[in-house]
């Protein structure tokens, strides 16, 4: 067998093992889910009207357009830090250890875990987009290409985050560690443009919201179903993106080939 | 090394081994401390080899290093005629290993294990399943195939461990410790799987706390202590070094103890305890002469037991003195 095909069975196989995980015990991924759904009703109705007063006008509609491609954003957050905890649990299992003593491809346990968890991001950004769409989420006339390109930035934007998810389960011992190694993707959204226009934020917090992976990202996300402005933030995100999952799939890829204890 | 010859380099480089494992000076550290210091051994196709040894002698670590899980500092290996260290896949395609802490995937049924197993294995989806319906058969787990694994027995994970172990037709399996925490029935459901292995021909190596276990199945079995090789060499002639069993007297009558303690020569006196050590292999024909010569010369203990020699007993005789057994004399 090939090399390439030998890695597209045995990652196949490692994908649908994970998935039948996620399909056995659904409640990781259904409570991951709870959070952006939550916060997004939270800021329409609770804080809405003062948010879009605050935002220089606009009505309640207004923000929820604002703060749709945000929480979007959040979600795969969320999804990715069930990601690092599953890895974690896994890790521990004795099952991984009998995959290292097997001939099959070595990094496939890991791309099982990637691909699945990015079919569990967009599957979760559906959900949540579609209680946006309830509530009265609609794009300003995005074409089909946009839409694509929308898509494909959250698709670019979960496969990132799930490598750096993947690496932070591989050094976390359990799941507890795992889960507060992740918390920084849970807390970036927080801190970006998800909510609030950075131009809003104090003059010495703005460089933390602009430099940091979720600003761009969200702020293309906005230009492709709003017609905002992208301007660089485009090249930005997708430059973002690449850089974290090179960066998270080398140092998954080390921390699985270290001699386990 | 009466009934092999040492490997050497040389055989490495010349024809291919007979041996299904081999090692020549076999080190491992972890920082400071050497977990093993220099292990040479060599185990023949078909046969069943135990590594006996207390807990934290070692044998873990080598089933690790020659299953591929961790590498070694130091000395040469073949596994399968493959070098671990060259040629990890090569190695991983020959073994199966059932590793101490089971390996089963908890959160599915013991059948998608199997079939998961078969997947790996590169099986077609027909042979998959007709693998994993005979194995579930063969080990008992019909019933429970189709409930998560993480709701078996003990003896059922280790059960499913080993079928999961067999799915690939491995030419060498290796199990460590395959019977610790087993209740006595498990334990010997399990020594019957591993005899049935072996007439399948394939190679066992099988690491265990307990002589019992190693005499029961091994044909070859080396003593692992402290990170060397204390023995090595078949039940029989491990035995033999081990001093005989005996039987204990102890009273409570410290005149009752002298009186016997100079009526019997052949003792060890232990006056602290009040008891007397005899030697004795413990068949009924020599205990009943003992209860007939005790009755005669009226002696009475309170407490009569019978000890068998044992893996402390083993121990005992090869790293009691005083010198370390360096140079791993085999067992004649």
């Amino acid at each position: 067998m090939s090399s390439l095909s030998l890695t597209l069975r045995d990652s196949s196989t490692m994908l649908r093992r994970n998935l039948l995980h996620a399909r056995r015990y659904p409640s990781l991924t259904l409570n991951l889910l709870l959070t952006p759904v939550v916060l997004l009703l939270l800021f329409v109705y609770i804080f809405g009207d003062v948010m879009s007063a605050g935002m220089g006008g606009g009505d309640r509609a207004a923000y929820i357009a604002y703060v749709v491609p945000g929480i979007l954003m959040m979600t795969i957050g969320g999804t990715v830090v069930g990601t690092a905890v599953s890895v974690s649990n896994d890790m521990t299992e004795g099952i991984i250890a009998r995959f290292r003593t097997m001939a099959i491809h070595r990094g496939s346990v890991l791309i099982g875990h990637v691909i699945g968890s990015v079919l569990q991001s967009i599957a979760s950004v559906v959900l949540v987009g579609a209680v946006a769409v309830a509530i009265g989420f609609r794009s300003a006339d995005a074409t089909v290409l946009e839409w694509l390109a929308a898509f494909g930035l959250m698709a670019l934007v979960a496969l990132a985050l799930t490598w750096i998810a993947v690496g932070m389960g591989m050094i976390s011992p359990n799941a507890e560690a795992a889960s507060n190694n992740a918390l920084p993707l849970i807390v970036l959204p927080l801190i970006s443009s998800a909510f609030v226009p950075v131009d809003s934020m104090p003059g010495w917090f703005r460089p933390i919201a602009e430099y940091q992976p979720f600003t761009p990202a969200i702020e293309t996300l906005r230009g492709l179903l709003l017609g905002t402005e992208i301007g660089h933030n485009g090249w930005l995100a997708v430059a973002w993106c690449l850089g974290l999952t090179v960066l998270g799939y080398f140092w998954s890829k080390a921390a699985f080939n270290r001699d386990p204890k | 090394m009466s009934s092999f010859v040492m490997p050497t380099s040389s055989r490495f480089n010349g024809y291919a081994s007979p041996a299904a494992v081999s090692t020549v000076g076999l080190r491992k550290s972890y920082g400071d401390k050497t977990v093993l210091d220099g292990i040479d051994l060599l185990i023949p196709a078909g046969s069943v080899f135990a590594l006996l040894g207390p807990n934290g002698a070692g044998k873990t670590t080598v089933v690790k290093i020659l299953s591929t899980l961790i590498t070694a500092d130091g000395g040469q290996i073949q596994v399968a005629g493959h070098d671990p260290a060259v040629d990890p896949q090569a190695v991983r395609g020959a073994i199966g290993v059932t590793g101490q802490f089971s390996a089963v995937d908890g959160l599915i049924t013991g059948e998608e294990n199997m079939l998961l197993m078969a997947d790996l294995h590169h099986l077609s989806k027909r042979e998959g399943r007709r693998v994993a319906a005979e194995l579930l058969e063969r080990f008992d787990l019909v019933e429970a195939a189709k409930k998560p694994a993480s709701t078996y027995s003990g003896g059922m994970k280790r059960r499913l461990d080993i079928a999961m172990t067999l799915v690939g037709s491995p030419r060498i399996i290796f199990l460590d410790e395959p019977t610790t925490g087993l209740d006595p029935r498990s334990r010997h459901n399990m020594w019957q799987i591993i005899r049935e292995l072996v007439s399948d021909g394939v190679t066992v190596f099988l690491t265990t706390q307990y002589l019992e276990e190693a005499d029961e199945l091994a044909d070859r079995i080396a003593v692992l202590n402290d990170g060397r090789i204390a023995a090595q060499g078949t039940a029989e002639e491990l035995k033999r070094l081990i001093p005989g069993g005996h039987v204990r007297l102890r009273f409570t009558d410290p005149a009752a103890y002298r009186s016997a303690a100079s009526a019997l020569r052949e003792t060890t006196r232990d006056d602290e305890a009040l008891s007397l050590q005899i030697p004795s292999d413990g068949s009924q024909r020599e205990l009943r002469s003992l209860l007939d010569w005790l009755d005669s010369a009226g002696i009475e203990a309170d407490e009569l037991t019978v000890h068998t020699p044992d893996l402390d007993d083993v121990f005992f005789a090869l790293t009691g003195s005083n010198q370390p057994n360096r140079n791993q004399e085999a067992v004649r």
